[in-house]
């Protein structure tokens, strides 16, 4: 099983939104700016205010790569690491699922899903949008 | 910058070191003072990495440093290299500082902060590439330095409709100079594109095993002072022409995945921008450039990124031969960190610093300006 991720005090809205199957990002209270990773201060206007909405789950895959060495015992390889533009527009680092590595192409199209790790908590990670 | 290094010391670079960070940094420090001729009483100023394990305190209490009067690390990990030339100038251009010891110290091979090593949780040395990384990177298992680049890379392979072939050029001609040099580990190790493109993948489709850097144990130390004291002491004194950083808004480190367009290095041209177009020095004036090949994909979009050829065009640029000594560019001739190996990037000055006395095994003919960068720092080292 993965390992559960790291959590801090100021990552802990993804984290907890993502243990319940939910995947949110900061929406500045101040000027409305979505970010991600999660931050205190808006960077645009420095508002403090901040309210985590849940994202579509759907977006395109910026970047990939095909993961063979080296290899953890917490993970299946090879490991398809991806970067996901979400429609919102934030980006995430996160897998591709349900491909198999020859069919994986910038630009396809996704849909969130959840996989369980350690500690009862859980990740987001992509599949082929239908 | 009023700034010269006089000094360079270096233990050698291998896989099994056999001794700690503090004696490996002890020994190139030991060396670097011989090389310039200058006391360890002299010594009144400290630089390394956020990263570096070799605490200040033990290091003084080693070497016999007196009173040290400035001390300071450059964060970004490998691409805070170059960085410690900026803060040495900066504090001997301010009087902060008379004379300043740069050193980094790995056993990144033997030791417990092995590079490629999958890696889940922070280091207590992990500095600022600490927390960012593990925390967006580690639940995919995306979980080296080369996993957290190859998103990228693939990215710019994309853009441009770059190959893996055209990565291993670059590497062959890194192989090439380091064949020659006895300080690396392809010393006498020949190596060809079909060896390359023969290698195993490490991260699909960009980086193979002989696209990465070299895991290595060893130290390499610096002295820099005022041009004025240089003059005493240097045969050559090797000027810090310009020397600079460049951290950019949304940039992490090798986790550097939020900037907008991933196939341009932009803090990379943001650094360009700054040695060059409002520094004086001029691109094609460059004799010799040593930029930190960690994986090869990473040298060809520094090329671009700093402006040596355009967006796309490294690939033709190293098919074209302008990385040999008598191309446009004689780029890494120690064999770059995947030649030679990987004391951070900081063996990268040792050899502009080989380049600019004239004593570099592979040696560009009156060498005058040398490049030295890391992705984000970065100088222009000359002899007058």
């Amino acid at each position: 099983m993965r390992q559960a991720p790291i959590v801090t005090d100021d990552s802990a809205v993804f984290w907890d939104a993502a243990g319940e199957h939910r995947l949110v990002a900061q929406r500045c209270g101040g000027c409305g700016a979505l970010r991600h990773p999660p931050r205190p201060m808006c960077p645009h206007c420095h508002s403090l205010s901040w309210e985590a909405v849940t994202l579509s789950g759907r977006g395109t895959l910026y970047s990939y790569a095909v993961l063979h060495h080296p290899q953890h015992p917490a993970f299946e390889y090879p490991v398809l690491a991806a970067l996901v533009d979400l429609d919102e527009g934030v980006r995430l680092v996160s897998n591709v699922v349900e491909v198999e590595p020859p069919d994986i192409a910038i630009g396809m199209r996704l849909e969130v899903a959840f996989i369980p790790t350690a500690d009862g908590r859980a990740v987001p990670v992509f599949r082929p949008a239908p | 910058m009023t700034a010269a290094i006089v000094g360079v010391g270096a233990t050698e670079f291998s896989r099994q070191a056999g001794r700690t960070e503090l004696q490996l940094a002890c020994e190139a420090i030991r060396d670097a003072l011989t090389d310039a001729g200058v006391k360890a009483a002299d010594v009144d100023g400290i630089v390394s990495y956020t990263v570096d394990p070799v605490e200040e305190t033990e290091l003084v209490r080693s070497v016999g440093f007196q009173e040290v009067v400035f001390s300071s690390r450059v964060p970004y990990g490998g691409g805070g290299s170059m960085g410690t030339l900026l803060h040495a100038a900066a504090a001997i251009d301010s009087g902060a500082a008379d004379v300043v010891v740069v050193y980094r110290a790995v056993r990144a091979r033997s030791g417990s902060s092995r590079f490629g090593a999958p890696k889940t949780s922070p280091s207590p040395t992990s500095g600022h590439s600490g927390t960012t990384a593990m925390q967006w990177c580690m639940p995919y298992g995306v979980l080296t330095p080369a996993s957290w680049m190859a998103l990228n890379a693939t990215r710019y392979m994309h853009a441009y409709g770059v190959a893996s072939e055209d990565f291993g050029r670059a590497v062959v001609q890194l192989r090439a100079y380091a064949e020659a040099n006895p300080a690396a580990w392809g010393y006498k190790r020949p190596m060809s594109l079909a060896d390359h493109q023969a290698s195993r993948w490490i991260a699909e489709p960009c980086i193979r095993l002989l696209d990465c850097c070299q895991e290595t144990d060893g130290s390499v130390a610096l002295i820099i002072t005022s041009r004025e004291r240089a003059g005493d002491l240097a045969e050559v004194p090797v000027m810090i022409g310009a020397a600079t950083t460049a951290g950019l808004f949304e940039q992490e480190i090798a986790s550097d995945h939020y900037r907008p367009d991933l196939s341009v290095m932009e803090g990379s041209v943001a650094l360009g921008k700054r040695l060059f177009d409002r520094s004086g020095f001029r691109r094609d004036e460059i004799d010799a450039a040593m930029i930190y090949d960690a994986f090869s994909p990473i040298l060809l979009m520094q090329l671009e990124a700093l402006g040596f050829c355009g967006p796309g065009e490294a690939k033709d640029f190293v098919a074209d031969g302008n990385l040999a000594l008598d191309g446009s560019l004689p780029t890494n001739t120690n064999g770059g960190l995947i030649g030679e190996g990987y004391i951070h990037g900081l063996n990268l000055v040792l050899e502009a610093v080989r380049q600019l006395r004239g004593t570099a095994v592979n040696q560009v003919r009156e060498a005058r300006q040398v490049l030295v960068t890391a992705s984000r720092t970065g100088a222009i080292l000359t002899r007058d």
